[in-house]
């Protein structure tokens, strides 16, 4: 399913239509602001100030074309590459980065920004989102979900057992599938064998849709559409969204190792951000001046990071044992007490 | 139908059942699902007839997939529910053991107490009642060893019915084990009743002597030796410790100091074993009041026999007593104690 070729120029759908102009821009801002995030996190993450980070250049249209399709009160379920998803969902960018910058695991409160923490166990997160829809649908609230998920978690079991939950309770859950192409090293034809990812749908009884994960306007249109049915009772969907990871997949990966330079150049040349801005300059939805806006608010938001992360936060050490229970056991109390002695004799 | 049984002497099954059922009407936001919770009742009926008088929205049966089981609880809690959920059986809980290690017991605080997961798994452990394979390990060991987690395990019907409720009232997320050899123990209790808080070990029968230091099924097990002992003139105190963890040590550590001698018995394989962290810390606290190293008795070290060997597996009565045996008593003597 593609709406916008990789010209910019739109293609008819039976189904499906292009967003309109106010949605297209609104994803093109996100998608520029997106990778300039991807940018500055990564020269942090070179510059040791940061552990580690999984970018996620490449895969900006399927990451807000997805959440860009979520309502107010909806959830977001991201797995560790989904920063620019977070980031577009309103998580504060440097909360983002926090689990990265080694402060904390989780750098924010997940309720404030309707984010779940962000998952390394991939697909582990797949049912925390079955069981939260449930849960607000058992209180009445009209909540829906969207779960990130990489190619190689769809071979998880969590996965299968997340979907299957998803589809016998009639959840209002869309597992939106980023197949990247790489599990870090391993091929997809090393994953599944299965015609797409999005056929797996078929034998959960859900419905599954096949998308060019690199056009912003036919994901946002289809996760709309799949969010939409699933809150009317539809059922949980699952949508493939095809798509590459153009850089390694961490700081500390050797792509050299397992891939040709040709296969990412010709994802390159189908770079999501290139189609969108050909679009919407050729329709003359943008002009020169707010594409420049966009590229100051991308700007601003990378000075903020890197300003923020300038300095070092200071960590205390006795934190470790506030919060591992609803009240400090006698046993932590002890244990929170010889490590201020340990630190005393520093 | 429920349990119903002449007087007020309850069944350990029947109490948690009574635990449920009233966690169910104090509070709207807990629910029970989990594999043949629902209509069938549980495959031991601890949630006999639950959904029939709380309806299906309350207590219902889930597909069968414990990692999904515990995943959706954790997604259910979080948006404030408390789900009560079951493992079949001690060792169909492994599937969702990444849930509970990596999610539910870290989930406080990898979000530096912003999410909190008040859930209790249920689950049916222990030996002795004739099980074919995988259905009774042992498991706690397992879980004891991840902080963030609460395990407890009653030994007496009064005790599941009290930290039952507890644990569901808890906002910490607990691993609630169920000795299921004991369902069918039997206790004359009048319910509701309160006992003490989960996390404080009780003194279940005094002695001066030694201490066993017992927990879930092996309750009974000691009281039974404890009173053979004392048909030799040997007067055995036994402590329940109710919360393995966090462990509050402090009831056993006092006993301990008042005997000079103590046994840790637990059904499962010593080697790594729950017993070793106990006679470790009774050491490390209790050592200069300590007469006998500090002995441990439980399964051998192999995997859960088959039923017909079972009774060659577990420890108990005499096995427990050939350990206290060896609590080098000769020393009282030497030394004119």
């Amino acid at each position: 399913m593609r709406l916008v070729d990789r010209h910019g120029v739109r293609r008819e759908h039976s189904s499906f239509t292009v967003p309109d102009p106010a949605m297209l821009a609104e994803l093109h801002r996100a998608m520029v602001i997106g990778r300039r995030f991807n940018q500055q996190a990564g020269t942090l993450a070179r510059q040791g100030r940061l552990a580690v980070y999984p970018s996620s250049t490449g895969q900006e249209a399927a990451q807000v074309g997805g959440v860009l399709a979520l309502g107010e009160r909806d959830w977001l379920f991201p797995s560790y590459r989904d920063s620019v998803a977070m980031l577009t969902h309103g998580v504060d960018p440097v909360e983002t980065l926090t689990l990265f910058r080694g402060d904390w695991h989780c750098g924010y409160d997940p309720h404030r920004y309707r984010c779940a923490p962000q998952c390394t166990p991939l697909a582990t997160n797949a049912s925390h989102a079955v069981g939260l829809t449930y849960a607000a649908r058992h209180k009445g609230h009209d909540v829906a979900a969207l779960v990130l998920m990489g190619d190689g978690a769809t071979s998880e079991g969590d996965t299968h057992e997340a979907y299957n939950f998803a589809a016998v309770w009639n959840t209002p859950v869309v597992f939106l599938v980023q197949n990247n192409h790489w599990a870090i090293s391993v091929p997809l034809h090393r994953q599944s064998v299965a015609p797409t990812l999005a056929h797996k749908a078929v034998g959960y009884g859900m419905r599954g849709y096949h998308v060019d994960g690199n056009d912003a306007a036919a994901v946002h249109s289809v996760v709309a559409h799949a969010l939409t049915e699933a809150r009317e009772g539809g059922g949980p969907a699952i949508v493939e969204a095809l798509t590459y990871r153009v850089d390694p997949h961490t700081n500390a990966d050797a792509p050299q190792r397992y891939r040709d330079d040709g296969e990412v150049e010709y994802w390159v040349e189908r770079d999501p951000l290139i189609r969108m801005e050909t679009l919407l300059r050729n329709e003359q939805i943008v002009d020169d001046g707010l594409l420049e806006v966009y590229e100051r608010d991308a700007e601003r938001i990378a000075t903020v990071v890197r300003d923020r992360m300038a300095g070092e936060d200071r960590l205390d050490p006795a934190s470790l044992f506030t919060d591992v229970y609803a009240e400090v056991p006698p046993v932590l109390e002890r244990q929170r007490n010889e490590l201020a002695e340990e630190l005393r004799e520093v | 139908m429920a349990h119903t049984f002449p007087t007020s002497e309850t069944t350990m099954g029947a109490a948690l059942n009574r635990a449920l059922r009233d966690a169910l009407a104090a509070d709207p936001d807990v629910l029970v699902y989990g594999e043949d919770v629902g209509p069938l009742g549980g495959v031991f009926r601890v949630t006999d007839g639950l959904t029939a008088d709380f309806g299906e929205e309350r207590c219902f049966d889930s597909p069968l997939a414990e990692s999904g089981i515990v995943g959706t609880a954790i997604g259910m809690a979080a948006y404030g529910l408390r789900p009560v959920v079951e493992m079949q059986f001690d060792a169909f809980s492994y599937p969702a053991f990444e849930q509970v290690t990596s999610h539910l017991a870290k989930m406080r605080n990898r979000t530096r107490g912003a999410v909190t997961l008040p859930v209790v798994i249920r689950v049916p452990y222990g030996g002795g009642i004739g099980g074919v394979e995988h259905h009774s390990d042992s498991s706690e060991a397992y879980y004891t060893h991840t902080p963030g987690l609460r395990v407890v395990t009653p030994g007496t019907p009064a005790d599941a019915y009290s930290m039952l409720r507890e644990a569901i009232d808890c906002d910490d997320p607990v691993l609630f084990l169920e000795p299921k050899r004991r369902y069918w123990a039997r206790e004359t209790v009048e319910l509701p009743v309160r006992t003490e808080p989960m996390q404080r070990s009780v003194v279940r029968r005094s002695g001066s002597d030694a201490t066993l230091i017992v927990y879930g099924p092996m309750v009974a097990t000691a009281l039974e030796a404890a009173e053979a002992a004392a048909g030799e003139g040997r007067d055995l105190e036994v402590v329940d410790l109710r919360q393995l963890a966090p462990f509050d040590d402090a009831t056993v550590t006092a006993s301990v100091r008042r005997t000079g001698r103590a046994v840790v018995v637990h059904e499962a394989s010593v080697f790594g074993g729950y017993g070793a962290e106990v006679a470790a810390r009774v050491t490390e606290q209790c050592f200069h009041h300590l007469e006998a190293p500090v002995l441990r008795v439980g399964g051998w070290d192999v995997p859960y026999p088959p039923p017909k060997l079972e009774e060659h597996h577990l420890p108990g009565v005499d096995r427990i007593l050939t350990a206290v045996d060896r609590l080098q008593w000769e020393s009282e003597w030497v030394e004119g104690r």
